[in-house]
């Protein structure tokens, strides 16, 4: 059928036609996460961007549009002739591509940062604007984002968007295919309102995904004719790279539909974005996924503490936390909360920290100008009450603790641990001890208020 | 009879000359486990510095010692082997003790597991009668608390006086915090089972019931990993069935759903007090908090969900983390002035 005499396409009743479509903003959660996973896995998950997994999928076999990443918008014209050479012009006769910053933090497109363009100048114009400003988002927060990299993709036309996706079930321990017939921006709505529209398929353990599933997944979601066989390509890859690679999630969304043409009269199916996020525990054996580490994309203070092997996320509040344990930790925040207090962190030193580590760890809170008051509540089981105390001297050496100090060891060693502190008690003029988890928390929170 | 391990478990530990191996197994000898051996590839016939016999493979070690139990301290990439060798070779209680262990490994070896388990016992045998029981991984171990001797510290800091002659502790957990029921220091007379996600929290939870003289059957660290073995439920249950154990403390946090299925399970079929405690009242949403399960998402594990759906099925919730021993002896019915 001519072009011209085929029905408005779809991408002209609804932006963005592709390349991506533009998210509605809110948390980077994606469909899996929100809504089908019930309840989810999640595991420490190492992210990469979108130009990244494209070229996954790719390698894989999964066929995506034209599409290259630039660093200068002089290069954005002429990637978008490169992208848009080989493309068929849609039902307006135009040919379109898709400039997209390439940031992890989601609201992308409410911040002006996903653009449909129609020309070249239109494309180097967009990416002037994106790589001379930074990308404030709600997920940025008000400093925004410095964006130095750019994806441009043809913007092929869409007959119909479908969602793919697999992640571990933590329920049933199984990974699971994930699909729906209604992709694309709307898509947790639609899961919320449409469940029946939402196909759950789990994956063997040690087979993986079988081509019997896919099939069926395929029929299910009302793929047709040589739809189909495109499909279960795509989702057996999928599933090749999920479990390959280690994969917390692999999304595929959209994956489309393309309008009948000459050359596919059933239309082609194409992934348009993905997502991948891996598991960190397994990065050792994934070299290639290590180089994909983007440390500009990290907090600080996250990245300086994962490096000594802490667990470190900053918080709002003015009451510095150091723990052993993620449990425990959490517990010693509601603690605080629950005398009146604001944690300013949560601070896991693991079992194995050594005094280095746990020096760095203080280091690492008393940067943090907001805090004015810091408690330790250790209960070592692993961890050596004797190597805390030795920290604590250390960094009361080195930086010394002006604001208050409230210490609560108990467990492994910890007679070792207090005479070590009552040792150096000169160098420890705000040391408060707590004889327990109340305690410690009540004595905290009264010393900042 | 406590829970999965007593006086009598032999165990054995894999990755014995690792410094993590080395230090805990010291300090479960210094409890008073009957720790028999260990294993390293390549080290076998010799023996460590307390003079236990290190094997090559662990059914060689099971053969030559009668184990039926390990703790598992190699490092995260070969755990998810460990535990299958584990299983292999007969061992009944698999307790994985390392952090930091792939996922995918342990869907697969989950998986692996429970197709071992089918077979064993086929389809229709309840589910506590297992061949084999795993722990962890990521976990503190699994403790049941002997009378103490008065000697040792229970650590494995100091000389070789075992704290208890007929107690079993598999894991990391400081030995001297426990109480068992014979002990002076139990003034209540009680014995609860503990069951927890988190290992340091547990302790905490040990603790606060030692203090206020309740003692302990047996407290099982379960872990904080999205795939593991033991969930809260399996242990309510095998809390439920033990009849030295007279109520139930169990402990969880933020993420998936394990304490509300645990909830409904105490709802349906426990007839013992039950107190609890959820971790992560104050974790902001979408960050996950140093344990790989521990994340709240899509409004999905919650604390204030868990809560209500423990409140609901008649468990009491204990607001903080301070007051968990507290909230066990409410439970229990005991005066607390009197404690």
């Amino acid at each position: 059928m001519p072009v011209a005499e085929r029905p408005v396409p779809v991408a002209e009743r609804r932006m963005p036609v592709a390349g991506g479509p533009v998210r509605p903003s809110g948390p980077p959660l994606s469909y899996a996460d929100r809504v089908l996973v019930h309840p989810r896995t999640e595991t420490p998950a190492m992210k990469i961007h979108e130009y990244q997994a494209r070229d996954i999928l790719s390698q894989a076999g999964v066929p995506v549009p034209a599409a290259v990443t630039i660093d200068s918008f002089e290069q954005a014209a002429g990637a978008f002739k490169d992208v848009t050479r080989d493309l068929a012009p849609n039902g307006a006769g135009q040919k379109l591509a898709v400039v997209k910053a390439q940031v992890h933090a989601g609201g992308r497109g409410k911040a002006g940062f996903v653009k449909l363009v129609k020309t070249p100048e239109e494309a180097s114009e967009a990416a002037r604007f994106m790589l001379s400003n930074r990308m404030v988002s709600v997920q940025t927060g008000p400093q925004g984002l410095e964006v130095t990299r750019l994806l441009v993709a043809a913007g092929v036309d869409i007959e119909k968007e479908y969602y793919l996706a697999i992640t571990t079930d933590r329920k049933t321990r199984r990974h699971v295919l994930i699909a729906s017939s209604e992709g694309g921006v709307e898509i947790e709505k639609v899961a919320e309102e449409n469940p029946q529209a939402i196909v759950r398929e789990p994956l063997h353990p040690l087979l993986g995904l079988q081509p019997f599933q896919a099939r069926k997944v395929a029929f299910e979601l009302g793929f047709t004719g040589k739809q189909v066989n495109q499909a279960v390509k795509i989702m057996l890859a999928l599933a090749r790279v999920f479990l390959e690679k280690d994969c917390t999630i692999a999304e595929i969304n959209p994956l489309i539909v393309t309008p009948a043409s000459d050359d596919h009269p059933d239309g082609q199916v194409l992934a348009i974005d993905a997502k991948f996020n891996f598991d960190d525990n397994a990065l050792f054996r994934h070299k290639d996924l290590q180089g994909m580490f983007d440390p500009t994309e990290e907090n600080p203070s996250e990245l300086r503490a994962q490096r000594m092997g802490l667990s470190y996320i900053a918080l709002d509040g003015n009451i510095g936390c150091l723990v052993n344990g993620a449990g425990l930790a959490m517990a010693t925040m509601d603690t605080i909360a629950l005398e009146g207090g604001t944690p300013a962190n949560f601070l896991d030193v693991g079992g194995s920290a050594s005094e280095e580590a746990v020096t760095e760890a203080f280091r690492i809170i008393l940067d943090d100008k907001a805090v004015k008051g810091v408690l330790v509540n250790i209960f070592g089981g692993i961890m050596d009450c004797a190597v805390i105390a030795q920290g604590i001297v250390n960094a009361a050496s080195e930086i010394g603790f002006t604001v208050p100090l409230v210490v609560r060891l108990e467990g492994t060693n910890v007679q070792a641990g207090r005479k070590i502190l009552e040792n150096a008690s000169a160098k420890l003029p705000t040391l408060q001890a707590a004889k327990d988890l109340g305690d410690a928390a009540r004595k905290v929170a009264a010393a900042v208020a | 009879m406590p829970v999965l391990v007593n006086a009598s478990t032999k165990v054995i530990c894999q990755g014995i000359t690792g410094a993590f191996g080395a230090v805990h197994t010291r300090g479960c000898l210094h409890y008073g486990t009957k720790l028999v051996g260990g294993v390293t590839p390549g080290k076998g016939g010799t023996s460590d510095d307390n003079g236990l016999p290190i094997f090559d493979t662990v059914k060689q070690a099971a053969d030559a010692t009668g184990a039926t139990a390990t703790m598992i301290f190699v490092p995260p990439a070969f755990a998810g082997d460990a535990i299958l060798e584990a299983a292999d070779a007969g061992l009944r209680l698999i307790c994985c003790i390392t952090e930091g262990v792939p996922v995918h490994d342990m869907v697969r070896v989950r998986a692996a597991l429970d197709a071992m388990n089918l077979a064993a016992r086929g389809a229709d045998v309840h589910p506590t009668q297992n061949l084999f029981t795993l722990i962890g991984p990521n976990c503190p171990g699994i403790i049941t608390p002997g009378p103490h001797t008065g000697k040792g510290t229970g650590g494995g800091t100091g000389p070789k006086d075992p704290f208890t002659n007929a107690g079993c502790k598999i894991g990391i957990m400081p030995g001297y915090i426990h109480t068992h029921i014979s002990d002076p220091a139990c003034t209540t007379g009680k014995a609860v089972g503990i069951v927890s996600r988190s290992g340091t929290l547990t302790y905490e939870a040990v603790w606060q019931c030692s203090q206020l003289g309740i003692a302990q059957s047996t407290c099982i660290g379960i872990g904080g990993d999205p795939v593991r073995g033991l969930s809260h439920l399996d242990c309510l249950r095998l809390f439920e069935n033990d009849p030295d154990t007279h109520g139930i403390l169990m402990i969880g946090e933020i993420g998936g759903s394990d304490e509300e299925d645990a909830a409904r399970y105490v709802r349906d079929h426990v007839t013992k007090p039950v107190a609890g405690f959820i971790a992560g009242q104050t974790a902001p949403p979408g960050k996950r908090m140093g344990h790989a399960g521990a994340i709240i998402s899509g409004g999905e594990g919650t604390a204030s969900a868990k809560i209500a759906a423990m409140e609901a099925a008649g468990i009491t919730v204990s607001k903080s983390p301070a007051d968990m021993g507290k909230a066990m002896a409410r439970a229990l019915g005991l005066e607390l002035a009197a404690v």
